[in-house]
Parts: C-alpha cells; structure tokens; sequence
C-alpha cells in the first residue's frame, strides 16, 4: 500500500522523487547510530527499530553506545581534522544543546535534510514550534526530533511523602532530610539540566538567559542560583562531594534506598523501570510548580557520513507516526511523542489513544508549563563556574 | 647462518615496525598535542597547554588521589605478596589456581567489588539485619574520596600477579634448602623468607613491580566504576578532557598525559632510591639477629581473604544477574529473572571472542617466530626494551596519539585499529609466557632430530610445537585473557565502533541497570576462565588419544 | 649432650614400605658419627627428620631426641639443630660478614661484641678481612668454611652435615674435611655427616650404614 502510494507520488512531487532516490541509495546501507548506551530500554527500542528499518528499507542500524554524547562529536572533529570529508564513522547522532550548537557552528552537520523526511509533514516546524529551536539555537533542518524531553523530578513516596514545590524549597527539605537527595553531576547534561532548572526559577530576570550569556549577566542572573547551592550543598548525599555520573546512576541510588529524589528528563522514564523492575512501585514523578524546562532530543547526520541516505532513512522511520506511538508505550520506551496532534488522521489518533497507562505515568497535563531552556552558551559556563566552585 | 642473519634482522624490523613504531608514534603525537600541534588542525607550539591543565579546578588533588591510590596500592600489594608468596611456595598447584585469579578483568572485578561494598552491596546487607537499619548506611563506598575503593580493586588484581612473578623467579631455586638452613639458624620460617630468601628473588621482581607501579598509576576502567569522580584520578581526567566536543581541550589532556607520565617516572626514581635506604634498614635488621615469631593461619587468612573477596564478588555478579527485584535491606533478590540475559547483544560476545582468538593467534604466531628465529640465529634477538615499552607507559599516553597517527595513516578507527592496538599489551605476554618453556627445551631431542637429517622447519613442525603444546596452550589463555581486559585499546582505536565486553560494562556500569550490568561483566570474568580452561582439558585430553597408541613419554 | 635416634624409619608419600630400616644411634657430645648409604637410600629424609624440615606427606616413626628432650614435637627453628649442605647456601644479597652476623644468638647483645664475633670467626675460618664481599665473589671453598662458621656461630646443640664436601674438588676435599673436623671437635656437640664417599667415612670416629628396609 505505502509501495503504491510512493509510486502514484513519484511523478507529482520532486522531493518526493528526490526520497525515491533517497530509499533506493539507502538500500542495503548500515546507518552507525551514535547514540548514548547507558539506558537498555532505548538500546532495545534502537534495536527493533533496526529490524523494522531493515524489514521495510533494507536499511540496518548498528547502535554505537556512548558514555556521553561529546564522544561521538569529538570523533567527527577529529576526522574532519585529519581531513577525512566522506565515509566518516558517524551516521547519525542522537543529539542536543551544546553538542548541536558545537557541531553547528563547526560546520559539521549535513542539511538542512529534515523538510524533505516525508513523515517531517506531521511535526510542526513552524519558525516558534519547541521542534524547531533546539537550546534556543535554531534548527534550521539540521536536526530531525525524536523523542519529547521533560525535565522531572521522582520521589519515593514510602520513604519520602513530602516534596518541595519550588526549586527554592529543596533547601529546606534537604536540611530536614541531609544526605537523601542529589543531582548528576554537572559535567554531565542531567547534571547541568538540575542547575538549569534552578537557575531559570532563580534568575532575576529569566529572559536574559535567551541570549548568549556575557560575563555581566552571568554574574548578576546567577548570583541567587549560587546562593541557594551553597546552602543546599552540604545537606547533599555525600555532603556534596561527590555526584553520580548521570541520572541513571542517580537512579540505581534510588532504587537501593540511598536517596529519596531522582531526576530525569523524561517523565515516562520512573514508571518503565518501575515496569521493570529497577524502581520501587511507590515512586512518583512531581514537578516544581511553576514548571520545568523541556525540550526535544534530535539526530542529525554529520556532513561526512559515510552512510546518509541510510541515515536519513532512519531519521524518517523515528518521525512515522506508528514508530512514535510505539516509542511511547510505557512498556516500550515511554517517551512522549513529538508529533502535532493536529496533523494525526483518525488512524494515526488511534494507534496513540490504545496505549496502556501505569499509576506513575503522569498525564502530560498534570506536569505543568514548559519552560523555555537556556541559551546553550549559559550551560557551558554554569558548568565551568560549578566545576571551579566545588573543586576540594 | 647468513639466511638466518637476515632473516633476525627483518624480524627485528619487523618488530620494530608492529610494536615500536605504534608506540613512538602515539607518543610523539601525544607529546606534539601537549604542545598545541595536533594531526590535520596545526597548531603553534607552545606550554599554553600545560598552563591550561595545571589550572583545571581539582588538578592538584588529582596528581595527590593518583599517587595515593597508584603507589599505595603498589606498595600494600607488594607487602602483602611477600608472606604470601612464602606461604604458598610449598603449596603444589598454586599458580594453576593463581593464574586463573589473574585473568578475571579489572572491569569485572571492579564491577563486582562495586556491588559488593555500595551501602547497598551485601555487606551492608548482611549488616542491616543485626543492626536494625531500614536505609543503607551512608558510608561513602565505592568512590570515597580517598580513593580506598580503588585501592582495595588495584591490590585484589596485583597481588596474585606479583605472586606469580615471585613464584616463577623463585622456581630455579633450591628453595627447601635454604628455608632449612634458615630455619636451622633458629629463624621463624616467615621470617626466613621475608629477610634471607625473597631479597634474594627482588632483582627478578623489579621489571614486573615497575609495570605494576605504571599500570596502577593510569588504570582507566577500575578507577572509572571504584575510584573518587570529584575530582577523579588523573587519568580519568584525561579521559574526560579526551571525550569532550571542544577539540581545543586535547592539548590540556596531552599536556596532562606527560604530566601522568613524569609522574610515574618520578615514582620509579623514587621507588630506586628507595630501595637502598630499605636494603640498608633490612641488613641493619638482619645483623641484629631477631629470630621473629611464626604467625600460624595469619597467611592462610589473609590468602582466604585474597581470593575469598573476589570470588564473592563475582558472586555477587553472578546474583545480580538473575535478580528480580532485590530492595534494601534483603539479603537475597526476588526472582530468579532471565530477562536480563534476554538482553545481551550476543554480538558484543562474539566481538570479544573474534578480536582475542585473532590477536592471540598473531601474537603467538609472532612469539614463535621470535624464539624460532633465536634458535636459528644461536643468538637473543636483545627486543626486551621494545616488548616491556607498551606495559611500562601509561596507555592513555600513547593511545589517544595512536589513534590521530592510524587516522592520517589511512587506517581509520575500526577493528583493524584495535587489533593493532591489544597486540601491542598481548604480545609481550605472550612472548613471556612462552620464552622459559621454549629456552628449556632439552636440545639433545633437537640435536638427535637434526642428526637424522630433520631440516630446521621440520624440527619446528614435528619436534618443538608439539612438544610446546601445553605451554603454547597456556600462553594462548594468557593472550587471550590479556586481549579480554582491554578497555582503552578498544575505546580509543575502535571509536566507538567496536563494542567488547570490557567497554559495554562499564557503559553499563554508568547505567541504572545494575542486573544488565551485571551479566556483562559476569561474561567479562567467565571468558578468559574458559580459556583457561581449555589450556588445561585440551592437551590432558589429546594425550589421552596419544596415550592409547602406547606413548610412555 | 647426646643426639640419640630409636628405631627412626622414614616413609616416601604413598610407599608402602619406609625408605630403610629401622636406624637407632648415640652420639655422644664431641662424636662425629658417618653415616654411609648409596643415594636414592633417604640420607637426606634422615637428615630432614633429625632437623626438622621433613616435607608434608612423608611419615616418620621412631624416637629423635637431643640432651633427652624430644626433638619431634619442636619446629625446626628452635631445635638448636644445624645443618650443612652440599651448596654453602650463602644468602647472596647480604656480605659475608652480614651472612655470619645473622646467626649469631640474638643473646649476643651489643653491635660492638656482634661485628667482634664475626671478625674472630672469619679469622677462624682463615678468611679475616672478607666481611663486607659479597658470597658471589669466594671460591667453592671459601664459601664451604663460611658455611660452617655460620652454622656454628648460632651455638647450635647438634649438627648434621648432608654430603658437605661433594661439590669440592678432591684436592680441596681433603683439607676441608680436615678444618670442618676439627671445629667440630672444638664445639663439643654431637655431630652427624652422611656421605656415599669411604674416604669421608673414615675420617669419622665411628661409621654406621643405612640398611635397605627389605634386609629386616
């Protein structure tokens, strides 16, 4: 069906002659997927999406798991250094933020691609839409998304029933609860989203942190953010000295009793490893009233790939509207879609209103407003001016 | 005799070509990006770099946590070896249960000792009862800031290596002799060891201690899953400044790998000054004539201790691999659940298994040509410092150059890399592990071979192999269980690209996954245990196809 | 001060029969008994018995006793047994000097009176002003009479010396022979040497022959 539908196509639209080409290319192709290992559920997910991409396309995904992103960007600097411009290693990279802007403005990244993925006609690109600025950083379809990212907080409610609402009231939990809450460490994204987070509740005036940041707004936008650290660090797992390497680490030490609160920056995630069996059943996500930032993970292809029409093939089969619901069964991956309901048909509609429920999942609605992220430049230096705070 | 003079010369280049030339290069390379000059980007010389690196927040703590851990565990597991070593000299079949001991992975064991000691691990468990707790206890393992954790890991994995290197330096010896003499003197039998005996073994022990020293002042993989991360030791410093999207951040990394390695340079110095002052105390101390006290069971203990630890820890592997859910503070999991092995990418196996059997199978092929080629030529091949360079320098100083080098070679980041790269930690092992079994052969079996008109060849093919067949067995298993534990070889040459046991577990290790974890580095510890054993059955079981056509021999 | 061994048999680990039969034997302070035996007999498992180094899985029956005391329920290092091999056994990482220093009792208090006994026994032994050479750099038989100053500088209550000229050349063989009786004698302590050589024998006051089990 989807076969004749293609062929009745062909001849109306270029760019849908242009995907032809694109499929016919990809053909036979395996797409290095460079994307960050450290949560099983999403290397499954890449998994089946390998065998249905190979089932459909002919193309395969071989994941390439990373400890951290900037492993993967650091690979492709290195071989545009030594002058390597085709069949480079990376295919696609799931990416974010900084690791984006870095590849960006270095001139790495192949596109734009994402207004010519015949599924892109479901996600609003509209110049405003969350799909199209990526840390306040335009897109411009360099970068296809994926997966919805919120960041939220869980707690045990056994252990801990009581939360702070704001992001300033951690301060005094912590103090009635010393060493049972924590955040990833900063060098790490999770890390740097805690402070973020902190930092767009405490800014003076929030709406400096769209702008790239200048030595004299950091000093004076941060000010309150250091303050509250300060007090709330030494109530810190540990007496802050020490940070798990990133918020699945930060889970383990939920999971064995050894803190109250975890992080995640997708509000699905506590009830799939409660679903497995990770997690506690009594853990709850919440998030501070007045919101919490979001954003949106994408892949993007570096201008040297050696696989493109593979990798954009891929980038395509994440946007298909069945792989989206998929993707956001709890018992999958959980991760909200970042499709726009409005451009689903009835069938599309159908496949997402058929998904299971689970008591930890919360209702989109129940996680309150979404707050814009940070100009990325403000994280590299939040984290830098942590780093230097904390040294021993 | 001139056939074989070229033929030691080409292997000679050769060698040079496969093992110096990697390192020289990865080295220089590392060396120019210390300086600002790296492959492809350029770069103006300059000690910017240094200056960068030496005010990296935490620095100093980091070259503190990397002496503290690198020479303290270096120095608890030499003291610890040497009553060790003396209680086990007696003791037939030691290296057979010590060898195995050794070839479980850092990685793994690391992983082990992490769920052993967490607040969380069994010994809390196993304390929570009788103490009441309802949390885990906040002690702050593994990880502590003192680096203990690391400490305790590093110690675990030297110990039995320094007991095997002091076993094989004793086993020419008259060992039973000189204990008797001693011991006639009036010495307590620890004590004959420790003063009159081991002294005599150390200047064999000393190569073996210097890598040691090296290898725990830049261990990456154990200090990644036990060691403190704020600030980390130095090594994985490096490592992060080495990982990190902003290329420009290689200099300080390069700029610190030469710091790494002045470090461990001036820890060798110290190490060599220091053994006059402890020779001088030690014939103080003998002239004195105490005769010492012996200490019955105290070596048993601590021998139960140093093998009872890790094999619990990879129990706890082995428990966590099948757990259900298992919440603080149960001793035992809910389940047993199979799911997690549901989950193994059995391709990451095969990975591990393909890359050890094809370098094994180069670095033996190589070690066979070495001592062939010696035989042939009457005369040593003099690579000693050649083969000890890649175990006496810190990895992490030479790798990441290695890589930019294959790179502009036109050898890109792949299984070829990584090949290359473990030969250059397997084969010096292997060669080791080979070069007394082959040296020993009795040549009057060789003379009376040649005298029946055996060419050279044939006496190699007919004669040395199959009469080698149990030591090139075991210097397979030892290959491979070298190749097995490679973590950077991988990381750094393979980019990614290739995935092995050793990396996926400590990916994981990061994970919040513990039970995938787990059976990672549950497989991590049973491989190159398989290849051990096949070591021993293989051969035991084709002299029993021999033995039947009526060998006596 | 008497060495007396009643109705001693040794067994190898897993024979069924011990190695020769059943030896008993005095030997009165001042003695040197020979004790004569083809190799491959248990010459060296008599000498391990009396000494106490008898490797685990041999079996020993029989009665060892030194001045009356039962030897057999004392670790080898405070029996007051000395022994002396073949090789010299000089720890190579310590001087002459440093090799005889070692065995002097520590009852021997004081560094002044130590260095001073170590001097007297080189002079002794002819080897005066070779404390601070290394063991290395001595020939076989200067390294044979360091060997037994040394065993004899620990005031041991008996010493058994195992074929302790056989490495000798035999010019070299008889004078040491002579000097190792004649420091015996002075000790005044019960002294036993095996040996397959007659000559070695004759030299003791009184010889006996190690029988094989079979002959009982």
């Amino acid at each position: 069906m989807r076969l004749l539908l293609a062929a009745l196509l062909l001849g109306a639209s270029p760019a849908l002659a242009d995907w032809s080409d694109t499929l016919a290319e990809a053909r036979g192709q395996t797409v290095y997927w460079h994307a960050w290992g450290g949560d099983p559920r999403t290397n499954d997910f890449i998994a089946w999406a390998s065998t249905q991409t190979e089932a459909r396309y002919g193309v395969t995904i071989e994941q390439v798991k990373l400890t951290d992103t900037a492993e993967a960007v650091a690979r492709v600097l290195a071989e545009q250094a030594a002058g390597q411009d085709t069949g480079g290693a990376v295919d696609l990279i799931w990416i974010n933020g900084p690791n984006f802007l870095a590849m960006k403005e270095a001139g790495l990244l192949h596109g734009p691609f994402v207004a010519d993925l015949p599924n892109a006609r479901f996600v609003d690109l509209g110049p405003d839409a969350p799909a199209s600025v990526d840390f306040t950083v335009p897109v411009e379809g360099y970068e296809s998304p994926w997966r919805l990212a919120k960041f939220v907080f869980a707690h045990d409610a056994a252990r801990a029933p009581e939360v702070p609402a704001t992001m300033a009231g951690f301060v005094d939990w912590a103090a009635a609860h010393p060493g049972r809450m924590t955040h990833p460490n900063p060098a790490n994204f999770m890390g740097a989203s805690f402070l973020k987070q902190a930092l767009v509740e405490l800014a003076p005036d929030p709406a400096v942190l769209a702008q790239p940041v200048t030595d004299a707004a950091f000093a004076a936008q941060t000010a309150p953010l250091w303050a509250w650290y300060d007090a709330l660090r030494p109530n810190l797992w540990r007496q802050g000295t020490a940070f798990p390497e990133n918020e699945s680490v930060q889970a383990q030490l939920l999971a064995d009793g050894e803190v109250d609160v975890a992080m995640f920056f997708d509000p699905a995630a506590p009830a799939a490893l409660i679903e497995q069996g990770i997690l506690p059943d009594t853990v709850r996500v919440f998030t501070p009233e007045a919101g919490s930032i979001g954003n949106i993970s994408f892949v993007a292809i570096p201008f040297n790939a050696a696989h493109r029409a593979g990798a954009e093939v891929v980038a395509d089969f994440l946007l298909d509207p069945a792989t989206q619901a998929h993707m956001q069964d709890v018992t999958v991956l959980g991760s909200y879609s970042v499709l726009d309901p409005a451009r689903l048909d009835a069938d599309a509609q159908a496949l997402f209103d058929a998904l299971p429920s689970a008591p930890a999942l919360p209702a989109l609605a129940d996680l309150g407003p979404t707050l814009p992220e940070p100009h990325a430049s403000w994280m590299t230096r939040l984290t830098a001016e942590w780093a230097a705070r904390t040294a021993p | 005799m001139g056939g074989a003079h070229r033929a030691v010369t080409g292997l000679r280049v050769a060698l040079l070509l496969l093992i110096g030339a990697p390192v020289g290069l990865g080295a220089g390379l590392t060396a120019l990006a210390a300086l600002g000059w790296q492959p492809g980007l350029g770069g103006d010389l300059s000690l910017a770099g240094f200056a960068q690196a030496l005010a990296l927040p935490g620095i100093g703590r980091s070259l503190w946590l990397t002496l503290l851990t690198g020479l303290g565990a270096t120095l608890i597991a030499l003291a610890l070896s040497v009553p060790l070593s003396g209680w086990l000299i007696g003791r037939a079949g030691a290296a057979r249960v010590l060898a195995p001991l050794l070839a479980v992975p850092h990685a793994a064991l690391a992983l082990g000792l992490a769920f052993l000691l967490a607040p969380s691990g069994w010994i809390a468990r196993l304390l929570a009862m009788p103490l009441g707790w309802s949390v885990p206890p906040a002690w702050p393992l593994p990880g502590d800031p003192w680096g203990g954790a690391l400490i305790v890991g590093l110690v675990l994995k030297e110990v039995p290596f320094l007991l095997l290197v002091t076993l094989a330096a004793a086993a020419p010896r008259d060992i039973a002799a000189e204990m008797a003499v001693g011991r006639s003197l009036g010495y307590a039998p620890g004590r004959v060891w420790a003063r009159l005996i081991w002294p005599q073994l150390y200047p064999a022990l000393r190569l073996p201690l210097f890598i040691t020293l090296s290898f725990a002042l830049s261990v990456v993989d154990m200090a990644l899953i036990l060691g403190p991360s704020h600030p980390p030791t130095l090594v994985v410093q490096i490592l992060r400044l080495l990982m990190a999207p902003d290329l420009a951040l290689r200099v300080p990394a390069s700029a610190l790998a030469l710091v790494l390695l002045g470090l461990i340079a001036g820890v060798v110095a110290l190490w060599i000054g220091a053994e006059r002052g402890v020779a001088s105390l030690g014939r103080h101390m003998v002239r004195a004539g105490r005769r010492g006290r012996a200490w019955p069971g105290c070596a048993a203990a601590g021998a139960a201790l140093g093998a009872g630890l890790p094999l619990l820890a990879l129990a706890g592997l082995a428990l966590w691999s099948v757990a259900g859910r298992w919440t603080f503070p149960q001793l035992w999991p809910e389940g047993p659940s199979l799911a997690r092995w549901g989950r193994v990418d059995w391709s990451v196996l095969g990975t591990t298994l393909g890359l050890g059997v094809v370098v094994t199978a180069l670095a033996l092929a190589l070690a066979v040509a070495v001592l062939e080629a010696e035989d042939r030529a009457r005369r040593p091949l003099r690579i000693g410092a050649l083969i000890v360079l890649p175990l006496l320098l810190p990895q992490i100083g030479f790798l990441q150059g290695l890589t930019s080098g294959f790179l502009v070679l036109g050898l890109p980041p792949g299984p070829g890399a990584v090949i290359w790269a473990e030969l250059l930690f397997v084969f010096p092992y292997v060669l080791l592990a080979l070069a007394g079994p082959w040296r020993a052969l009795d040549p009057a079996h060789l003379r009376a071979a040649a005298g029946l008109g055996a060419g050279p060849w044939r006496v190699l093919g007919r004669i040395k192999l199959p009469l080698l067949q149990r030591p090139l067995m075991a210097a397979a298993a030892i290959g491979f269980a070298v190749s097995a534990a490679q973590y950077l070889a991988v990381l750094l040459p393979g980019a990614g690209r290739v995935a092995v046991l050793a990396t996926e577990a400590v990916t994981l290790s990061s994970g919040a996954d513990r039970r995938l974890a787990a059976v990672y580095g549950l497989l991590l510890a049973l491989l190159p245990l398989l290849g051990f054993a096949a070591a021993l059955v293989v051969p035991d079981w084709q002299a029993r196809d021999r033995r039947g056509a009526g060998d006596g021999a | 001060m008497a060495l007396e061994l009643r109705d001693v048999t040794i067994a190898a680990p897993g024979a069924a029969q011990p190695l020769f039969a059943p030896i008993g034997l005095r030997i009165a302070a001042g003695e040197v008994l020979g004790v004569g035996a083809p190799s491959g007999m248990g010459k060296s498992s008599l000498i391990a018995a009396i000494a106490g180094h008898l490797p685990p899985g041999f079996t020993l029956h029989g009665q060892i006793a030194l001045e009356g005391c039962d030897l057999r329920a004392l670790p080898a290092e405070r029996r007051g047994v000395g022994v002396m091999f073949q090789q010299a056994h000089l720890f190579a990482h310590l001087s002459i000097g440093d090799n005889l220093a070692l065995a002097l009792p520590p009852g021997v208090r004081g560094r002044a009176a130590r260095q001073a006994a170590v001097v007297q026994a080189l002079e002794r032994a002819g080897l005066a002003g070779m404390a601070a050479r290394a063991p290395a750099s001595l020939s076989g038989g200067q390294r044979a009479r360091v060997a037994l100053m040394r065993a004899l500088l620990a005031a041991p209550r008996a010493l058994l010396l195992d074929e302790p000229f056989a490495a000798l050349d035999p010019g070299l063989r008889a004078e040491m022979r002579g000097f190792v009786m004649a420091h015996l004698q002075a000790a005044q302590i019960p002294a036993l040497l095996v040996s397959h050589d007659a000559s070695d024998l004759a030299a003791c006051a009184r010889s006996l022959a190690l029988r094989p089990f079979d002959s009982v």
